[in-house]
């Protein structure tokens, strides 16, 4: 990184157009000139420039900077500025803002900095910064009545978008806005409000846009159009890693309305994928329905590639066969080894989990226009550096030429943090000579993923005399998580299916903790929680397996091995610090609310399960039964400790998701492979589940707390299920080891 | 049926272009003509040609309902309708299921139990939802449960909330009219 990028930056303001104070970060005061340009500053119908802007009817409009994908953001980031700002909630506008890159004085910057969405750091990253930038703006109002009123800055108070005089005189920010913005900034970070003075954040906020989301009127990427534009579909070769050996367009160019067809590479075999995902033909026409109409009618005869013969049986095969070597250490605490020798009693499982798709509602498509010194794109993103990065090495266009407009996205769990589509609508809009629209199906969705991890995960603990564990064996045999990624190679083999301090690392005094890389043509990348969701299964599921066959109760297992409250070393994502506290504390409140210890007489079992993710701590639990034939889940409990709650609201509708995500996917979910392609190209043999499977309520429960927020996106899914998993066994003495859980339960009942 | 237009000054004028032929059909109250494909499916009409753009596409097979229209009050997958099937028939999308400015009882619930998370696949949850409530005023938790569109979010509870919500909303709205007719008698 650049000594530019480093260098610290600060807020400045300007008065921008129609007479609005506009706070954004910048290089210190750079941007109080005359020349600024007017897109920085926005206008109210189009884009709004930084974070805010106060109109003179003294309506507030906050910008939301973060990619919205249905984890919140549109909402909690405005929050955290308009708790600073002091303003009333209920009269703020909230406006997404675009893609801010551009060239700063000393070099390339984002003007709202990050605004990408993964890894559930959103809030994190913004709770102190966009609370600056709001405290900011309210000291320079705060400033200017001081001045107007020629009193001491400290006699002035705020309430409402209001200064208020010691004698109760209010002025309006909106008649304060052209004197603020004329003063000089104070160079030290203000001091922020004490959290139980807050008027905004930590109460519950409804979504800030849900108006236009009822109404039909909410824009996604996939609904923007532009004039002259061609709709484009590929179809793509079906087979990992093949090519186009031959196609014949006769029928297909003569469907009414199809403009053009021609052939895309894909990425070479071997090579990283960092462009389109897979080969192709593409085909662009005046409709989707036209251009869908064409593709039927190709006859493209595709070549194998390397990974021809892989089937998900084969990496089974391969992964039995492998856990029998060495494999990788990932982390080694004592000597577990001389732990089996001496010990009374040593239990193992083996567990299997599949890929999975991530299936968003809307699938990916990009809308994009090339010019010869500038391009326009639309569409739902996660990561919109990635998307200007690509968009750049397609075309050889200066990052700055290119505008990227920010929608809401019809989810992300992950995919769209790849921008493949982004690179394959670039490459047929450039080939193409012509803005493109294109639209993927969900069947090219489930065929073409990077997907979550394959994995085998053999379970070994070790028991003493008095059945305490001392010591713990987790062999992964998994497809790495990394596979074809620039840059991949420089990280462990293991990073991204497992992280060497999750849990029992540091609990028990022997551990083994090994890795072994199975070799698959399978894309990979992120599933919401990723590596989470891959390996608390197996780890949850075994304690209770641990519990069961030792006769201990399974959440006093957990809490033993927990133990005294303490601060444990955790290396990942979500560290420095795993506290045993806090994940001993939802659990105990979860067994609690969901009656853990009486014992059911009805045919109903509960499950129960906790896991630390990317700094939260989560436990679920599950009351289950058979009838009829079917699983019925009758009752859920998710309770949580995400630090603190910016919006209480939001968090319980991650955890309600999360938790309906991790039951739908661990119940109904997995993608296959038979001759090198994948099976599942619909719902129908994808099955998100339905209302009518799941649960009519999680009771949710968020508990409080002081630590710094973490998030919250990801830690609704890790431990449903385990939990769910146990609560099963419970009713049913049916252990489920393998993913999705209905198929395998129902073999074996 | 449309008849010709006829000029003024009768048929001695210039000659007028040969009428175009298609599907007639209503949609939101407005009366269009489809002159494209009539194998067409709705969806496509409403998002390529109209810009109707709240109802979704999901899955194209209507596995997953996000393209919930109603069909004569009837809820349809409009990505699986054929435009050909809708000649004469009067087509609801999101856009038009308020009343100016009025929320329909279920956008309003939707809001106050603060429903969705993407959002995405809401409009068609709605115009589900709209459909049973209007079969079913006061819908046991079984139908509701019926309702099998799909959220990849997990909304599901809050959406069962708000058909509730919805269901009494409709319901204080009918007695509120109810009362109202009774004091002009």
């Amino acid at each position: 990184m650049s000594a530019a990028l480093n260098r610290r930056r600060f807020l400045t303001v300007m008065l921008g157009a129609g007479g609005a104070l506009v706070v954004g970060w910048r290089e210190a005061r750079a941007e109080v000139r005359p020349d600024v340009p007017m897109d920085l500053l926005g206008d109210a119908l189009t884009s709004l420039g930084p974070f805010l802007r106060i109109e003179r009817n003294n309506r507030v409009v906050i910008g939301a900077r973060g990619c919205e994908i249905g984890q919140g953001v549109i909402t909690a980031l405005p929050m955290l500025i308009a708790e600073e700002l002091d303003v009333d909630w209920t009269r703020v506008r909230v406006e997404q803002l675009n893609y801010g890159y551009e060239i700063g004085p000393d070099g390339p910057r984002n003007r709202y900095g990050d605004q990408g969405a993964g890894g559930s750091t959103s809030i994190t990253d913004a709770y102190v910064e966009l609370r600056q930038a709001g405290a900011l703006a309210r000291w320079l109002l705060v400033e200017a009545a001081a001045q107007q009123w020629q009193l001491p800055h400290e006699r002035l108070d705020t309430e409402a978008s209001h200064v208020v005089h010691p004698d109760g005189t209010r002025l309006a920010y909106a008649e304060l806005v052209e004197r603020a913005a004329a003063l000089t900034p104070p160079d030290a970070p203000l001091p922020l409000r004490d959290p139980r003075d807050w008027k905004i954040l930590g109460k519950p906020a409804r979504t800030a846009d849900a108006r236009a989301i009822v109404t039909g009127r909410a824009q996604y990427g996939i609904d923007a159009y532009l004039g002259g534009a061609l709709v484009a579909v590929v179809a793509r070769c079906p087979l990992l890693g093949g090519s186009l050996a031959s196609c014949d367009d006769a029928a297909a160019r003569k469907v009414p309305g199809v403009k053009d067809v021609f052939a895309l590479a894909g990425p070479a075999p071997e090579a990283p994928i960092t462009r389109n995902l897979a080969a192709g033909v593409v085909v662009l026409a005046e409709n989707t329905w036209a251009a869908l109409q064409g593709r039927d009618k190709l006859k493209i005869e595709w070549k194998p590639g390397p990974w021809a013969e892989e089937s998900t049986a084969a990496l089974e095969a391969q992964a039995d066969a492998l856990l029998k070597g060495e494999g990788v250490p990932v982390r080694q605490d004592g000597d577990f080894a001389a732990a089996r020798k001496s010990a009374k009693r040593t239990l193992e499982a083996r567990y299997r989990v599949p890929f999975l798709a991530h299936a968003t509602m809307e699938p990916p498509h990009a809308l994009i226009r090339v010019d010869s010194d500038g391009a326009l794109f639309v569409g739902a993103l996660q990561s919109p550096d990635g998307a200007s990065q690509v968009i750049a090495d397609v075309t050889g266009l200066p990052r700055e030429k290119i505008e990227i407009r920010l929608t809401r996205a019809g989810g992300g769990f992950g995919r769209r943090l790849k921008n493949d589509y982004v690179a394959e609508a670039a490459l047929i809009a450039q080939k193409a000579g012509r803005p493109v629209k294109l639209m993927w199906t969900r069947g090219d969705d489930l065929q073409h993923d990077f997907y979550r991890p394959f994995g085998v995960h053999q379970m070994s603990a070790t028991l003493d005399k008095g059945n305490a564990v001392t010591g713990m064996a987790h062999l992964c045999a998994a497809t790495p998580r990394y596979f074809r990624d620039a840059g991949g190679k420089d990280r462990p083999v293991y990073s991204g299916c497992l992280e060497p301090d999750d849990f029992p690392a540091g609990l028990v005094p022997n551990l083994d903790k090994r890795f072994f890389a199975l070799d698959s043509g399978l894309p990979r990348g992120w599933w919401r929680a990723p590596l989470h969701t891959f390996h608390a299964f197996a780890v949850q599921s075994f304690l209770d397996e641990i519990a069961v066959e030792t006769k201990q109760d399974a959440v006093a297992l957990r809490l033993k091995l927990l133990g005294e409250p303490r601060q444990l070393d955790y290396r990942g994502h979500g560290g420095p610090k795993f506290d045993t506290g806090r994940m001993a504390a939802v659990l105990t409140r979860c067994a609690e609310a969901i009656d853990w210890k009486r014992r059911r007489t009805d045919g109903r079992g509960v499950g129960i399960a906790c896991h630390f993710t990317f700094g939260g701590y989560t436990a679920h639990a599950f009351e289950v039964g058979m009838e009829g034939g079917e699983l019925k889940i009758h009752r859920a409990v998710c309770v949580t400790d995400v630090g603190r709650v910016i919006n209480p609201n939001g968090v319980e509708q991650m955890m309600v998701g999360g938790t309906m995500d991790g039951l739908s996917t661990a119940l109904n979910l997995q993608i296959t492979v038979k001759d090198g392609q994948v099976q599942q190209s619909s719902y129908a043999d994808y099955p998100v589940a339905r209302m009518a499977q799941l649960p009519a309520e999680v009771e949710v429960i968020i508990l409080p707390s002081e630590a710094p927020p973490s998030g919250a996106g990801e830690m609704g899914i890790p431990s449903v299920a385990p939990a769910l998993a146990n609560a099963v066994y419970a009713a049913t003495t049916v252990r489920v080891r393998r993913l999705p859980l209905l198929p395998e339960l129902m073999r074996r009942l | 049926m449309r008849q010709p237009f006829v000029p003024p000054g009768g048929e001695t004028g210039v000659t007028p272009e040969p009428l175009k032929t298609g599907v007639e059909l209503r949609i939101n109250g407005e009366p269009f003509l489809h002159t494209g494909d009539p194998d067409m499916p709705l969806l496509w009409l409403l998002r390529d040609t109209l810009r109707l753009t709240g109802t979704k596409y999901g899955c194209g097979l209507g596995q997953c309902g996000a393209c919930t229209v109603h069909v004569n009050g009837k809820a349809q997958r409009a990505c699986v309708t054929p435009v050909r099937s809708l000649a004469g028939q009067a087509v609801t999308t999101i856009e038009g299921l308020a009343s100016g400015d009025d929320l329909h009882p279920v956008q309003q619930a939707w809001i106050e139990e603060d429903v969705p998370q993407c959002g995405y696949c809401q409009a068609g949850q709605i115009m589900a939802a709209a459909e049973l409530l209007a079969r079913k005023p006061n819908p046991a938790e079984s139908d509701i449960a019926q309702i099998g569109n799909l959220c990849r979010c997990g909304t599901y509870p809050r959406i069962r909330k708000a058909i509730r919500r919805a269901a009494d909303l409709a319901r204080a709205a009918r007695s509120e009219a109810a009362a109202k007719a009774g004091e002009g008698k």
